[in-house]
């Protein structure tokens, strides 16, 4: 079966879920380009991480199911993947962003009284 | 109803291509290094993505073994910049 | 002689099948035998075994937090693209009192934290007593304390103590 064989109770339903995943995807990129401050910057990218890579691994799920003919659900692998390791990558950026910002906030202090 | 799937799957592509150039803009200008960092992580996602839209397009499952494994090592290299960030050194002693 | 990790070597043979992506009783074998070597040989590097009491309500918390996902996506969605118009987006910091202990429910509790957009997990102090976040949109700073405790800790709780 190719991909022009899918029935469209398949085709309909993961090109939804491929738009919705990109545009979120897109969103998620755009703000961290434009919001203001690191902080504020930390949080749009985790929709990219979650939603967005939601959808489109379960897009993906269903049309290569349909190509095979049987259930293939390996893509949840990247799914639980990025789930777990993207917390990780966050909470660590963000203790390093306070702590360097600390740490030149102390040493601002310091010249002050210099 | 396959030229919507065709439709949809360029519509990603390009808003990941989109997002991706949005990561490398804030990868060169970012103030702090910790935006760099967060630029890349987000650039080696959209990257993900790309390749499994490119898997979608080609319906083979090579794809998905390389994206499996851009999600493995982006972690990695992720947090160690990180952990460089937090500490001034990777492997403490 | 503990109990051996049933869950966790079922769910490095589920891995091991769905990197493989078959269900050849050949297959079968060598994942058991792998994951099982690999957690007997490595149990001592290991010391913590989490206790999962009610499965059910983890089920349950999993679904909340599907939702919940859901819905801070188009709020962060909202903010990103200038769609809150009537009042001042304002970020900051936010302290919350812990009553979860239990070292896999914290990390439950960060990954859940974390990957709802619009919160970060910044830190945790060394005894465990208060936990800040990072929040994107701090408009009512008690709803978000009370959000947190009772739909994540609660059952957290639960399933883990």
């Amino acid at each position: 079966m190719t991909i022009a064989d899918l029935p469209w109770w398949i085709t309909l339903p993961a090109g939804l879920l491929l738009i919705v995943g990109a545009l979120l995807t897109l969103v998620g990129s755009i703000g961290m380009l434009r919001l203001s401050h690191f902080y504020a910057r930390m949080h749009p990218p985790s929709m990219g991480n979650t939603l967005g890579t939601g959808c489109v691994l379960l897009a993906s799920m269903l049309i290569s199911s349909g190509l095979a003919s049987r259930p293939v659900i390996h893509e949840i692998l990247i799914t639980v993947f990025i789930v777990t390791t993207s917390p990780m990558t966050a909470m660590l950026l963000m203790r390093a962003a306070v702590h360097r910002s600390g740490a030149r906030a102390q040493r601002q202090l310091v010249m002050r009284q210099d | 109803m396959t030229d919507f799937l065709d439709f949809a799957v360029n519509f990603a592509q390009l808003c990941f291509a989109l997002a991706m150039t949005c990561a490398a803009i804030r990868l060169l200008r970012g103030p702090a290094a910790q935006d760099r960092v967060l630029a890349l992580d987000t650039f080696y996602i959209n990257g993900m993505l790309t390749l499994l839209m490119l898997g979608i397009r080609s319906s083979t499952t090579v794809y998905f073994d390389m994206a499996l494994l851009i999600a493995l090592f982006g972690f990695v290299g992720s947090i160690a910049l990180a952990k460089f960030l937090l500490r001034g050194e990777v492997i403490e002693p | 002689m503990r109990r051996p990790p049933i869950l966790l070597i079922s769910g490095l043979v589920l891995m091991w099948l769905l990197l493989n992506n078959t269900l050849s009783p050949g297959q079968v074998l060598l994942g058991i035998v792998v994951s099982a070597g690999m957690v007997l040989y490595f149990r001592p590097v290991r010391p913590l075994q989490p206790r999962v009491h009610r499965p059910l309500a983890a089920v349950k918390l999993i679904g909340r937090v599907i939702v919940d996902v859901i819905r801070s996506n188009i709020a962060v969605a909202r903010i990103v693209l200038g769609l809150v118009r009537e009042r001042q987006v304002r970020s900051g910091f936010l302290h919350i009192p812990l009553d979860l202990r239990d070292p896999h429910g914290l990390a439950a509790l960060a990954c859940i934290i974390t990957s709802t957009p619009g919160t970060v997990w910044v830190d945790l102090t060394r005894d465990g007593s208060t936990l800040t976040l990072h929040v994107l949109d701090l408009h009512d700073e008690r709803a978000w304390i009370r959000t947190i405790k009772e739909r994540y800790e609660r059952p957290l709780m639960e399933i883990f103590e």
